[in-house]
């Protein structure tokens, strides 16, 4: 498991302060963060690979502070957007995983091995040679999620990842967050995402209100969002 | 290409894209310059051969020609007027065949392989230009067309639910806002996936 460290983490957006002094050590394999809209969790989120960077303090994965080594700290945390559309970029479902291992050093064979095996593991094997516009929603989804664990990142970040989806889709994507061998960090309204997560970190108007098991962490958010 | 491809492994899918390219083009100028009725007939018939080699199912042929059909259908007749018969059919059939060879390359070949022989193409040039950010733009102008049709999709219908109709503003407005928001998180899905490397 790779340690992801806030220490004293302040950002605002212009006046707009929406993070305030906070200090978190994530080192568990599921960590869920929930609060209410505009509470932070995006921004708190995209710290972790460096796609916001804070004001003060710092904020490390396995030491790489995301300000100053960004580009390794990308390297290990993926990132799986709210909206797959935003995220693929080729047309077609095997490019756009391809697109991913351009610049990994491995041969065209060795891509494309790595290309079929992944899709084969999210199911969109058949899907290979299509247009990605196609694809429905929740195969977007699986694809945005295949083309970002087929660089094997040890981290994998996911904002609101089935908020676009139907019950079925949601568990599906739920199911495939649940499955994989790395540490992830699910930010979501659907608390059902965090059966099983191992922590939860409850998050309000920019300060960590609640950090503690599942259980725990939930009875707290309820009991503040009601 | 634009979600066009038909998947296949025919020789015609697995030559090389840069080499596919060079033989369009000097084909279509051949073409251009046949002059004898002979000559275009054999050249179309050689489409139509590479057509049956690359398996294309008749149905996108269908697609693909008929197209051209209606436009040729006004255009002969009016060339002819002027230029007598033979000219304007010479015309016609060199029009179909340099369009029908189009789009043969277009269904047998991936994007992602036309970018790599742009980026080879680009080589000899590195100097002046980064052939690998050259084939990204491409890619991403390739993959906004789809993008841009959704936005545009979903705004006329969400215009005619609110029975906003006719406003040419009603429609720019929001699709302008909507690109926008698509390219901000586009570029930020792009740093996310690596691409300032
Ligand atoms: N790029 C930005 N520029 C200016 N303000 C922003 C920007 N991104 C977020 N904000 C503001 O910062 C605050 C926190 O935003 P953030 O996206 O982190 O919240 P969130 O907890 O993810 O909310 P939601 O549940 O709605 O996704 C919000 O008030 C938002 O309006
Ligand atoms: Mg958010």
């Amino acid at each position: 498991m790779s340690v992801i460290e806030f220490s004293r983490v302040e950002h605002s957006y212009g006046e707009r302060p929406v993070l305030r002094g906070v200090d978190l050590v994530l080192g568990e394999g599921r960590i869920g963060i929930v609060g209410a809209n505009g509470s932070g969790k995006s921004t708190l989120a995209r710290m972790i690979n460096g796609l916001v960077t804070p004001d003060l303090g710092t904020v490390t994965v396995d030491g790489l502070d995301v300000t100053r080594q960004g580009r390794e700290v990308r390297r290990r945390v993926g990132f799986v957007f709210t909206n797959p559309d935003n995220q693929i970029v080729m047309p077609t479902v095997s490019e756009d995983v391809a697109f991913t291992l351009r610049k990994s050093g491995l041969s065209k064979p060795d891509v494309a091995k790595r290309v079929a095996s992944t899709l084969e593991r999210f199911g969109l094997a058949a899907h290979a040679e299509h247009p990605a516009h196609r694809l429905s929603g929740g195969q977007k989804q699986l694809l945005a999620l295949a083309s970002v664990l087929v660089a094997e990142p040890s981290v994998v970040v996911a904002d609101e990842p089935t908020t676009l989806l139907d019950a079925r889709n949601a568990r599906l994507i739920g199911q495939m967050l649940s499955s994989l061998e790395q540490q992830v960090v699910v930010v979501t309204h659907q608390l059902e995402l965090l059966d099983g997560f191992d922590r939860v970190v409850v998050i309000d108007e920019g300060r960590i209100v609640a950090d503690d098991t599942p259980d725990a962490a939930l009875g707290a958010y309820r009991s503040l969002i009601a | 290409m634009i979600g066009l491809y038909v998947p296949g492994s025919t020789l015609v899918h697995r030559a090389p894209a840069l080499a596919k390219l060079g033989l369009l083009a000097v084909t279509i100028a051949v073409i251009t310059v046949l002059q004898e009725p002979w000559q275009l007939a054999a050249a179309v018939g050689g489409v139509g051969v590479l057509f049956l080699a690359a398996r294309i199912p008749p149905r996108m042929v269908w697609r693909h020609v008929v197209p051209i059909l209606w436009l040729l259908a006004i255009a002969v007749p009016v060339q002819a007027l002027f230029a007598g018969w033979t000219a304007a059919l010479m015309m016609g059939g060199r029009v179909a065949a340099s369009v029908a060879l189009a789009a043969l390359f277009t269904l047998t070949t991936t994007v992602s392989s036309v970018l790599d022989a742009c980026q080879q193409l680009l080589r000899p040039f590195r100097r002046w230009v980064d052939g690998d950010r050259v084939g990204l733009l491409l890619a991403l102008t390739i993959r906004c067309v789809p993008l841009t049709a959704e936005i545009v999709r979903e705004v006329i219908e969400a215009r005619r639910a609110r029975g906003a109709t006719g406003s040419l503003t009603a429609l720019a407005v929001p699709v302008i806002v909507r690109s926008l928001q698509s390219a901000e998180a586009l570029g930020e899905a792009l740093v996310a996936r690596g691409l300032d490397d």
